[in-house]
């Protein structure tokens, strides 16, 4: 039994009234890289089990690595946006441990001599105030397979039948990214920890090094965490909340630890240096392995690599070509769309700044793109518990979309039936209005029907309009308007009636 | 032909391949037929690829008749060390651990020979993932040495060195930790190259010390080890440490040396590498081979370097530390053996555990247990650390020696073949028979063994050439015009003095 267990927590605020925390987080991110970071076995998400492998991957007796150029330069992109300077040689290391997923029994890493160190990045907080994280380094690895764990009630280890292995993973490159201690966030703690991995997400992103999807692990990170009464006190020591992959679980998971740490404090009980597993369900964290001195891994230079000697040439060309970082390019986009403070983090929170950038790209207006992708879009991905990149309709669509719209073909209450066809998979819009009949109807001649029907049915109304009073009209156009399944331009049915009416 | 195909050297078999005076089926049946009649005693051989063999044969065979341009050796065949990865054909590395596996691909080593059309006749035995110096390491019994059927035919490669000792190949490839082809190379009277660092791809050998590993021919004569080490040598993308070079001009420099002039070339004696310890056979036939490359005009230096006292010490450091590593992957999970504990839970740990401690012999956890120990939080600096700097310090030895001179010598080992069971019980005995290659290794430079005569006992004796990395092609040159002189005073290769083996009738 652990003392988090025999200890109550303490409300959160009253924590961190009392306590300082102090955060390190260690990001791990799988690079797009075509091939895997030792061999040429593809990677490609969601493959049959055990078919994206070579002999190098496998762990096969006689294969040797090579090391992948493209996540080199991935890894000095990563290592250049986040300010670090760039190893002139460095490298590689095993790690040494016995795992089935694990396919040598050692992980081909980076230990002492990191690709990439001492660097920093600024972070956007919620209400705009700007923060800084010191980076202490990031380093070059290798992924490791996927275990599934069969027979049991939870899926984990205890209490299966029998595991699986997948070693398509195994060998994907990593770049693994390691914060120093972050002090001063104090209550900000749990929105740093996750502005801050959400700021490199996007880095990620904005490099074209990852396609940095939380949800298929791509980013996962690992959140330490420890209290201390003041911010003049010695560290205090820490845990490790392990895999915690949404951005929503990092406050979570911050949040937790500090009322858990701060009640084992207040119960005058020492924390234990530990990892802890973070539980989606309830947001608690519970014990995992302790760390102790026993754990070894018995690191030594990987005698089957040469070192990793990126020329400066390189590195200066590589930072020549280095795009805008998302912190600046959402200042200028904010600018160029003329959005508010509050409109702009709303659509950057709900992740839709290239969804939107792509959109206006296609020729829609910022306003126009807003409109849809933080409305009836946003609305539906909720509703389907999906992000709105997973939303099967393209940005490219959605401008068609409001085309349609704005040049009159369409309204918006025919807009939203035209994009369930999209969504539908039937197709472009333009191509929905056609097959399921949305347009609207512009020959005056089936409206004139109509528009006579409606009068012959109220002629107290057209009295009335006759009579030069046009308030009742809105009558005889609804009745239109519902005669033609809400297909006809209200503007022109009012133009036409008042014109049939002859007032 | 009237002459037993099997006598013939490589390059004089390659000869009458391309007079069509043999076909290489013939001359692959010969072979077999020689494995037949006398393997049973040798057991140079794990494992015999006749039928693959004969295919690779009947094909180079007939693309000679087509006329297609064929590589020299195409047609003449070889022997594989079991260490090396061999697609379809069964590679144990001489472990119970990997009874069983039959690899899925080639190392590149074997590629090239596949692609040239020599046919493999089969894998040799070895000790336990090549660590030993008598083949009494490996798991599957030992082989003899063709010279005293009760004495070891060195180590780790005997069964490569004796396959070529006993004529059942021509050729065969062999691996160097320590010393793993030089050393059986003289035990056995025949010729062994450990090439630079580099210099062969190691993609496919299954890996004991990475840092030292290196792959290499195993043969009767010098001219023979350079065609092979042309044919196996140069860059390979997916060895990171291979040299992206052109192999050096080994064979044209073996041809030239044939020719027996040594004039102006400097060879250094290494002072540590004599003296106390050394048979006195093997130090008068040293001292003899001196005499005769003087003759042949080369000046003798004697050279020092003092830190190759400390290179048994660090290699047993490095060696065992990059296995424990190495060795990791054998676990039950994914190929070979695989042991469930005789009782309790059936976990992943304890599979490993079982399967470990069932199929690795003595020596293999032997070395498992002190690399591991070596590289542990705590001693890392004092040991794997200290046996780096040790290796720098070896280096600047070699160094500063081949400033001095171009080649450098020594005896190959300090004993001619001991008996079986000798030196079993005592491991620092047993390693201490790798005293002389193993400098080699540590600095990555290229070393060759070849016979320079018998020692007192009767037994064959090796004389160890050293040169400066990547300069492989002056072992050859060195070495062709001493075994040029050698043989001309015996009247004729060394091994026609070795006793004719027992032949076993043929049921074919």
């Amino acid at each position: 039994m652990t003392a988090a267990t025999t200890t109550g927590l303490v409300a959160y605020e009253d924590a961190v009234r009392r306590y300082d925390p102090v955060l390190g987080i260690e990001v791990h991110v799988e690079l797009g890289t075509l091939t895997k970071m030792f061999c040429a076995a593809e990677v490609a998400y969601g493959g049959e089990p055990n078919t994206q492998v070579t002999p190098v991957s496998l762990g096969l007796p006689g294969a040797l690595p090579v090391v992948n150029g493209k996540a080199v330069e991935y890894a000095i992109r990563i290592g250049l946006a986040l300010n670090c300077t760039i190893s002139e040689n460095c490298r590689f290391a095993r790690k040494n441990y016995f795992y089935p997923d694990v396919p040598k029994n050692f992980q081909t890493s980076q230990y002492d001599e990191p690709i990439a160190f001492d660097g920093w990045i600024d972070i956007e907080l919620d209400d705009g105030a700007v923060f800084r994280v010191e980076i202490e380094r990031a380093h070059m690895e290798e992924d490791a397979g996927k275990n599934t764990h069969v027979g049991g009630a939870t899926g984990r280890i205890q209490g299966a039948e029998y595991s699986l292995v997948d070693y398509n993973r195994a060998g994907i490159p990593l770049v693994e990214i390691v914060t120093r201690p972050i002090e001063g966030a104090g209550e900000r703690a749990p929105e740093v920890a996750r502005a801050y991995v959400q700021t490199l997400r996007d880095i990620f992103r904005t490099l074209d090094v990852s396609e940095a999807r939380m949800e298929r692990g791509n980013v996962r990170a690992d959140v330490n965490l420890s209290l201390r009464p003041s911010p003049e006190s010695p560290l205090g020591t820490r845990t490790e909340t392990k895999n915690v992959n949404s951005f929503r679980s990092i406050e979570r998971a911050v949040r937790y630890e500090v009322s858990r740490q701060a009640g084992v404090l207040d119960a005058g009980l020492p924390v234990i240096q530990e990892t802890r597993h973070f539980h989606e369900e309830d947001g608690t964290t519970s014990s995992g392995r302790v760390k102790s001195d026993a754990e070894d891994y018995r690191y030594f230079p990987e005698p089957d690599l040469v070192p990793v000697a990126p020329s400066r040439e390189w590195v200066e060309e590589i930072r020549a070509t280095l795009p805008e970082m998302p912190v600046a390019r959402r200042r200028r986009l904010q600018t160029e769309w003329g959005y508010a403070d509050a409109e702009m983090r709303d659509v950057v929170n709900a992740g839709a700044i290239e969804l939107i950038e792509a959109t206006v790209a296609a020729g829609t207006s910022a306003a126009g793109a807003r409109k849809w992708w933080m409305g009836e879009l946003a609305r539906r991905a909720n509703q389907d518990e999906v992000t709105l990149e997973d939303l099967t309709v393209t940005p490219a669509q959605i401008a068609q979309l409001q085309g349609l719209v704005e040049s009159g073909r369409i309204n918006d209450k025919l807009a939203r039936q035209v994009l369930d066809g999209v969504l539908a998979g039937e197709g472009d819009p333009e191509a929905v209005v056609v097959s399921r009949g949305l347009e609207i109807v512009s020959d005056d001649g089936p409206l004139l029907a109509a528009i006579d029907d409606a009068l012959a049915a109220q002629p107290d109304i057209v009295e009335k309009v006759r009579g030069g009073n046009q308030g009742p009209v809105g009558a005889i156009i609804g009745a239109v308007m519902k005669a033609t399944k809400g297909q006809a331009d209200a503007k022109r049915v009012r133009e036409l009636v008042l014109d049939r009416i002859g007032s | 032909m009237t002459q037993d195909i099997t006598r013939l050297s490589a390059s004089d078999l390659a000869s009458a391949l391309r007079s069509k005076d043999v076909s290489s089926v013939e001359a692959t049946q010969a072979h077999l037929d020689r494995i037949a009649a006398v393997d049973g005693d040798l057991h140079a051989f794990l494992h015999v690829s006749s039928e693959e063999a004969l295919a690779t044969a009947a094909e180079a065979d007939a693309k000679r008749a087509a006329g297609e341009e064929l590589h020299p050796l195409a047609g003449v065949p070889i022997a594989v060390k079991d260490v090396v990865v061999t697609k379809g054909l069964p590679t144990t590395a001489g472990s119970k651990i990997l009874e069983g596996w039959i690899p899925p691909y080639d190392a590149t080593l074997v590629q090239r020979i596949k692609a040239a059309g020599l046919p493999i006749l089969g894998k040799t035995n070895m000790d336990e993932f090549a660590m030993g110096s008598s083949t009494e390491h490996s798991a599957f019994g030992n082989t003899k040495n063709p010279w005293d059927l009760d004495r070891i035919p060195g180590g780790s490669g005997g069964g490569s060195a004796a396959a070529v000792a006993g004529f059942e190949a021509p050729l065969a490839i062999g691996t160097d930790t320590g010393g793993s082809i030089r050393q059986p190379g003289a035990v056995t009277g025949t010729v062994g190259v450990k090439p630079t660092y580099g210099g062969v791809s190691r993609y496919g050998l299954i890996a004991m010390a990475s840092s030292l590993d290196q792959a290499g021919p195993v043969t009767r004569s010098v001219l023979d080890a350079a065609l092979l080490h042309e044919l196996i040598g140069g860059h390979d993308p997916h060895d990171s440490t291979s040299i992206n070079e052109p192999v050096p001009g080994v064979v044209a420099a073996a041809r030239h040396g044939a020719n027996g002039d040594l004039k102006g070339l400097r060879v250094g004696v290494v002072k540590e590498l004599s003296g106390e310890g050394y048979q006195a056979g093997v130090s008068a036939r040293f001292d003899e081979s001196l005499d005769q490359l003087r003759a042949l005009g080369a000046e003798i230096v004697e050279v020092s370097c003092p830190s190759f006292g400390y290179a048994l010490d660090a290699y047993y450091l490095i060696m065992p530390a990059e296995a424990s590593s190495n060795l990791a992957k054998f676990d039950g999970m994914r190929f070979g053996l695989r042991v469930e504990p005789a009782e309790g839970p059936v976990t992943a740990e304890r599979v490993m555990s079982a399967t470990r401690g069932a199929g690795f012999g003595d020596e293999v956890k032997r070395r498992v247990i002190l690399g591991t120990y070596a590289l542990s939080a705590g001693y890392y600096d004092a040991y794997y650390g200290s046996a780096q700097k040790v290796r720098t310090l070896i280096q600047r030895d070699f160094a500063a020696a081949f400033e001095q001179a171009d080649v450098l010598v020594s005896p190959t080992a300090p004993t001619t073949a001991f008996k079986f069971g000798e030196k079993l019980d005592d491991p620092l005995a047993m390693y201490l028979n790798d005293i002389a290659t193993i400098p080699a290794n540590l600095a990555g430079v290229p070393g060759m063994s070849l016979p320079n005569g018998l020692s007192d006992d009767g037994l064959p004796v090796g004389f160890q050439i050293l040169a400066p990395a990547k300069a492989d092609d002056r072992l050859y040159r060195v070495g062709a015009a001493l075994e040029a002189a050698l043989e001309s005073r015996w009247g004729g290769p060394l091994l026609n003095k070795a006793p004719e083996l027992k032949t076993t009738e043929l049921a074919r």
